[in-house]
């Protein structure tokens, strides 16, 4: 009765009212990342001769919360869920897409690509503690470029997101003030800035207000054309951000050393691997053997993952490593047989 | 009140056809689901909310922080950011519906008076997300540009008043909110206003013009003391509308959960907080506090429109002793 009325309100409050699964359908809900992907890739597979999906990108913590309620056949995350959880709530997760987040800035005469950054001064400047562009630490990790005394504008999600999950999980890792003052999560409790609803909201602020700097997924800094900065990887490379970066961070991450897929790529260790690399998780699931709905999730999966990647590539999504592909085919057979 | 309405006319109902007596029925009905639904809303909504106010106590009311790593919820930003942009939008859209409706029903020509009010009532039309994209893209950097500079340099040396307009000019904060909330309400308000002007009496405005009345003296002394109580209620319906606006206040309030003395600087809504949020609200209690912000407003808003209420009742008293 308790849980009915916290749904009616659920209901009331975000206008959203969950899709029940037949058994022939097969649901998804959850990330708005990998939404155009899923979109494109069931597209293409119901052209084949695939079954549909039907795919509601409700955010990250909503499909959780819908898988766990078994009213849909997957659920999509930006972030992993620990196994305890996983095995708490009876489900098994795997990889499904890469992507990056990137730094936007908004400062004038500086080019894509040209301001660096290290993961400290990322850090400082989201805690709100260096406030201008001429502050020397910035100013020393850019000897070539002159940078305004413009007044610093931090731009961050006003919604929770796996995106800030991402960033503020790289933050936390590379400076130990973060991780005690703000810590990590979908959301958090930003020290200082304005925020955005989702990229196009955070991608507006940055390109309206100058001086403002701002983290979007990667396919919204190459749509929109954004001036983006260089962030130094673990190695001390500025890696560009793109597939080469982001598959190399895939690849160097220590999979094989965790359970479930239990892995944030950020802050990666190789040579060219991008430090904000991000990965969708995909949570099925556990039953007695693949079957009905759950199979069918599992064929579209396998389907796309041998057959996807020219339409990841055309979208900006970056396709997960052979290795890793092959790793998922063999947790696949341990965990449903 | 609406019971006894039905009680009285119940036994001349048994001596309806069955077809009226079904009629009377379903319009009951209809009636009574409107008060169903309204207290099952607020009955959903306060259950979902218990839990935040039971783990908080009135530290949800007076608390700042809100941090979903630590789960520590107050409400006290969202609720001055809501009541500070209402407050900015009745300040600006009161005087200016007000002008609006006396150029229209005493000013203008005759054959100005319909165009010009049908613009207002488009305006009333426009949805509230083209708003608040026409706030971001437009607004916003125009008032970035040359609105906050200007306000900055002429009342920021001022004692007091200064706080209220000092800091970067971002074009994205309070105070543009504010405005943009102040575009939507104007059509209602002065869609009421100038509707109750019109209804004042020919006799009344004749007999003043012809003691001498100025037009100003025939509008201050006649017009308005005649329609006091309407234009209240008019006003009291755009506050309402703008206290639970969410969409364009999203867009351009900045959404950041950060107390500011400054208009300039961003800030949140009880509405524009929910409406983010929710979809990602991991925890129980994040949902909960949520749906306590929920509430808040739902209070607010009563408080409002029973404040209105009362006044109007009090108002029409005293305009029929007199």
């Amino acid at each position: 009765m308790k849980s009915a009325i916290a749904a009616l309100a659920l209901a009331l409050l975000s206008g959203f009212v969950p899709g029940f699964a037949n058994a022939a359908e097969i649901t998804g809900a959850g990330s708005t990342f990998v939404y155009p992907l899923l979109a494109k890739w069931s597209d293409d597979y119901s052209k084949q001769g695939g079954a549909k999906i039907n795919y509601q990108s409700i955010g990250s913590g909503g499909g959780i919360a819908q898988i766990k309620a078994a009213t849909v056949t997957f659920g999509a995350s930006d972030m992993p869920l620990p196994p305890a959880d996983l095995h708490e709530a009876g489900l098994i997760q795997f990889p499904a897409v890469i992507g990056g987040v990137v730094p936007a800035v908004n400062l004038p005469g500086v080019a894509p690509g040209a301001l660096r950054l290290t993961g400290p001064a990322l850090a400082d400047i989201y805690l709100g503690r260096v406030k201008t562009w001429n502050d020397p630490e910035i100013v020393s990790l850019n000897p070539g470029l002159t940078l305004p005394a413009l007044a610093i504008t931090v731009v961050h999600r006003s919604d929770g997101s796996g995106t800030t999950f991402n960033w503020v999980d790289y933050l936390a890792k590379v400076s130990p003030e973060w991780k005690a003052r703000v810590g990590e999560g979908t959301s958090v409790s930003w020290p200082t800035g304005v925020g955005g609803k989702g990229n196009e909201g955070v991608a507006a602020y940055v390109q309206r207000i100058k001086g403002a700097i701002g983290y979007l997924e990667y396919a919204y800094i190459l749509q929109n054309k954004m001036t983006y900065a260089l962030v130094q990887n673990a190695a001390g490379r500025y890696p560009e951000p793109g597939k080469a970066s982001f598959q190399e961070a895939a690849a160097s991450a220590e999979w094989s050393k965790t359970s479930d897929f239990d892995l944030v790529l950020t802050n990666a260790p190789g040579d060219g691997a991008y430090p904000i690399t991000a990965t969708s998780f995909i949570l099925i699931h556990r039953t007695a053997g693949a079957t009905g709905a759950v199979k069918g999730a599992l064929d579209f999966f396998r389907w796309a993952f041998a057959h996807g990647d020219a339409s990841a590539e055309a979208l900006d999504y970056v396709p997960l490593p052979a290795s890793l592909t092959a790793a998922i085919e063999a947790y696949w057979q341990a965990n449903l047989p | 009140m609406s019971g006894m309405a039905i009680a009285r006319a119940a036994p001349r109902a048994r001596r309806l056809p069955w077809g009226d007596r079904l009629f009377r029925l379903l319009l009951a009905s209809a009636a009574i689901l409107v008060l169903a639904l309204l207290g099952g809303t607020a009955l959903a909504i306060f259950w979902g909310a218990l839990p935040a106010f039971l783990h908080f106590g009135s530290r949800f009311l007076t608390g700042l922080a809100w941090d979903p790593v630590r789960q520590e919820f107050g409400a006290l930003v969202p609720i001055y950011g809501t009541l500070v942009t209402s407050a900015i939008a009745m300040v600006t859209a009161v005087p200016i519906s007000f002008g609006i409706a006396l150029f229209l029903t005493e000013v203008a020509p005759a054959w100005l008076r319909a165009p010009i009010g049908a613009a207002i009532e488009l305006l009333a039309g426009i949805p509230s997300i083209i708003y608040g994209m026409w706030g971001l893209f437009v607004f916003a950097p125009f008032m970035a540009d040359h609105v906050e500079p200007a306000l900055t340099a002429l009342l920021g040396p001022l004692p007091i008043l200064g706080v209220l307009f000092n800091g970067p000019p971002l074009g994205i904060g309070m105070l543009t909110a504010g405005l943009i909330l102040s575009i939507m309400v104007v059509p209602f308000i002065s869609a009421v206003m100038r509707d109750v002007f019109l209804l004042v009496p020919l006799a009344l405005r004749e007999a003043a013009v012809g003691l001498g009345a100025t037009r100003w003296e025939l509008v201050w002394r006649v017009v308005l003391p005649q329609t006091r109580s309407a234009v209240m209620g008019g006003i009291f319906l755009g506050l309402g509308r703008a206290l639970g606006e969410t969409m364009a206040v999203t867009f351009v309030l900045g959404n950041a959960h950060e107390f500011s003395a400054s208009l300039l600087m961003p800030s949140t809504s009880i509405a524009a907080a929910i409406a983010n949020e929710f979809t990602e609200a991991d925890s129980n209690l994040y949902r909960s506090s949520l749906i306590a912000l929920g509430f808040l407003l739902f209070v607010i808003t009563f408080v409002v429109l029973a404040l209105a209420k009362w006044l109007l009742a009090r108002l029409s008293a005293g305009e029929a002793r007199r």
